[in-house]
């Protein structure tokens, strides 16, 4: 199932649900939408309640925090928020962000490169081995990348490259992100033959087809995946605790750790303060960008 | 089918063409029709597929570098290092089995291998079952559909990250919501996080609240059913119940084995909001409540600089996830309905 079929299904006209269709009158019709909505309407609040008693949180002092059950405090103090001007441990939380914005931006820019290069030598050349390779890349979807974990650091300790950047980010340029190869060759796979057949009667090599014709055709899969990878890369824990041991050259994540070291549960108010902020970009991409990223993932399992 | 679409409707200055383009781009298929007789076809043949073969593997250059140098080329080492003592400074000393050994005795070990097992066990089917019933409540044409389903994806694109985890702490501590909540109840009082007993549902319920991205795909499954089927159902006088367990199970099955496969894979390798969740100044605390195995494996990696024992860690974790997948396939052929003709 491509993407392009999917998302077709998905925003074309859909067919009434069997409620529907019976010969019912509108009162009951009335009362099903009631009940479906108050039904929905629960599972929102579900979800949403850590959400706002986060938000009012961070406007409570402290002392306040833990053990109020009120969702918004009785009068909001910004304290917290001003508080996190100071910095963590002397550093100051724009160096964190830089750090994050600097790691997920060069993941974004590795990923769409090798993945779509990985995903173009799949989907339209038919050169030898290629079958054997598809099945390795299938392979390392599902491999558990802890195995990785600890000879992936003795090599990068034995090229000297720990507390550096490169560890983080070399991966992403030799898309082993296999989630986003897939994703992209889905994608190529429905785009239609006689494009890059007439491209190349035409006289279109194959890095002209790539870069004119498919990588255009695929802006789709290409935001999706540079969202999830950017949204993936900022929430990176795992690797930013193995790889960095200079608090200048923490990432959000590891400054939010520190902050959880040093104040532990004294301070509550700007620890979650900072997580709000923190997850201000996420947020920012997810109300931007949601249609991709839910096609995206309603793609990825249509054809497992 | 393409071929013969487009070359149908302006036939005419095709054919000069084809007969140039063919000795250097021409895909195999395509030019059957047009070339002409005696055209170079035949000799350009072993040429083209040369330069097919060139431009593959520069093309997949990258990947091929990736897979050898960070994949293949580590699980290689690692399976070494799982027979090894190492500890990154000194070269590896080859001990046999004993990493094995030390493991299956260590009651650190079983205690991670307990708390994972219980999360996997208890977390996967809590979230798919909240993922599946939410959809089938969704899947309704009805305003605010669109809206609901972005709402309730929005926790998995967060829930992973250190920020929730703290969130987690604070509502889950002592005299918080879920405290309070517990004691209208009338239940033990007490937050969860405190309490190495039950700070694991802390950690489950983190999970359950990321049913969002199956459920997305449980969506997309359910869309595909053909409503035909429940109008028929409907006739013969089949009961809710009935129509959801012999129509829609079954034909969601492919989007549900592949919602459990993706996430008991993941369930097994959580580690960030283990890490933090329980989390006072050292990994995974209190009491090792929350002490999953990638968390002790990274105990013993990188806080006890036991590399080989860590890789044979790792291998075991390698180990119970194949083994995970392979009974999930094996299962599959008795619960699993493809449709014919699907792919």
């Amino acid at each position: 199932m491509s993407l392009a079929r999917t998302g077709a299904r998905t925003t074309g006209p859909r067919t009434t649900g069997p409620e529907t269709t019976g010969t019912r009158n509108g009162k009951k019709r009335t009362a099903g939408s009631i009940a479906w909505h108050l039904g929905s309407l629960a599972v929102l609040a579900v979800i949403l309640y850590p959400v706002v008693w986060v938000i009012g949180g961070s406007f409570k002092p402290n002392d306040e925090i833990v053990g109020s059950l009120t969702l918004f405090p009785t009068d909001p103090l910004t304290d917290n928020y001003q508080r996190l001007a100071d910095g963590i441990a002397d550093i100051p939380i724009s160096t964190f962000f830089g750090n994050s914005l600097f790691l997920a931006v060069g993941s974004v820019v590795g990923v769409l490169i090798s993945s779509s290069l990985s995903a173009y030598a799949f989907a339209k050349i038919g050169f030898a081995g290629r079958g054997v390779l598809f099945t390795l890349m299938i392979g390392t979807l599902l491999l558990p990348y802890h195995v990785l974990l600890i000879p992936q650091y003795v090599l990068f300790q034995k090229l000297e490259l720990i507390n550096t950047y490169t560890p983080l980010l070399l991966g992403k340029y030799l898309a082993t992100d296999a989630f986003f190869v897939f994703l992209m060759l889905q994608f190529m796979r429905g785009l239609p033959k006689e494009l890059d057949e007439a491209a190349r009667l035409d006289g279109c090599g194959h890095l002209r087809t790539y870069w004119s014709i498919v990588l255009p055709l695929c802006r789709p899969a290409l935001i999706t995946s540079a969202i999830f990878t950017f949204i993936n890369a900022w929430n990176d824990f795992m690797g930013p605790l193995i790889y960095l041991n200079e608090p200048e050259k923490y990432t959000v994540s590891l400054g939010l750790k520190m902050f959880v070291d040093q104040d532990g549960v004294a301070n509550y108010g700007g620890m979650i303060a900072m997580s709000l902020v923190a997850l201000l970009p996420v947020v920012a991409f997810f109300l931007a960008f949601q249609r991709y990223l839910i096609d995206g993932m309603a793609t990825s399992g249509l054809k497992g | 089918m393409g071929a013969a679409v487009t070359s149908a409707p302006n036939p005419a200055p095709r054919p000069e063409r084809v007969t140039r383009q063919d000795v250097e781009t021409a895909p195999a298929g395509s030019a059957s029709g047009g070339r002409p007789p005696g055209a170079p076809g035949r000799t350009a043949r072993p040429h083209r597929a040369r330069r097919e073969n060139l431009a593959g593997y520069l093309f997949m250059s990258p990947w091929i570098a990736g897979f050898l140098l960070l994949t293949a080329g580590p699980m290689v080492a690692s399976l070494y290092f799982a027979f090894t003592d190492y500890n990154l400074f000194d070269a590896p000393k080859w001990i046999g089995l004993d990493n094995f050994t030390e493991m299956f005795g260590d009651a650190r070990w079983r205690t991670s291998v307990e708390i994972t097992g219980w999360y996997v066990v208890i977390g996967t089917p809590l979230k798919l079952a909240a993922a599946l019933g939410v959809a089938l409540l969704l899947n309704q044409s009805r305003r605010g559909q669109g809206f609901y389903r972005a709402a309730f994806y929005a926790p998995s694109l967060i829930g992973a990250s250190v920020s929730i985890a703290i969130v987690w702490r604070a509502i889950f501590s002592d005299g918080a919501a879920v405290d309070r909540a517990q004691q209208v109840f009338g239940m033990e009082a007490g937050g969860w996080i405190g309490d190495p007993d039950r700070i694991i549902y802390a950690l489950v319920a983190l999970t359950v609240w990321q049913f969002g991205a199956p459920m997305v795909i449980f969506l997309a499954g359910l869309k595909q059913v053909p409503r035909e089927l429940y109008e028929a159902a409907q006739v013969d006088g089949a009961s809710p119940w009935r129509r959801f367990w012999h129509i829609t199970l079954p034909m969601i099955s492919p989007v549900l084995f592949f919602n459990v496969l993706l996430e008991t894979i993941h369930s097994f390798q959580i580690f960030g909001s283990a890490y933090i969740i329980g989390s006072q100044g050292n990994a995974c605390g209190p009491a090792d409540g929350t002490l999953v195995y990638t968390c002790y494996l990274y105990i013993q990696g990188f806080e006890n600089s036991r590399m080989g024992l860590a890789s044979a860690m790792a291998w075991m974790l390698l180990l119970a996830v194949g083994l995970v997948t392979a009974v999930l396939f094996w299962s599959q052929r008795r619960w699993v309905h493809y449709e014919e003709g699907a792919r």
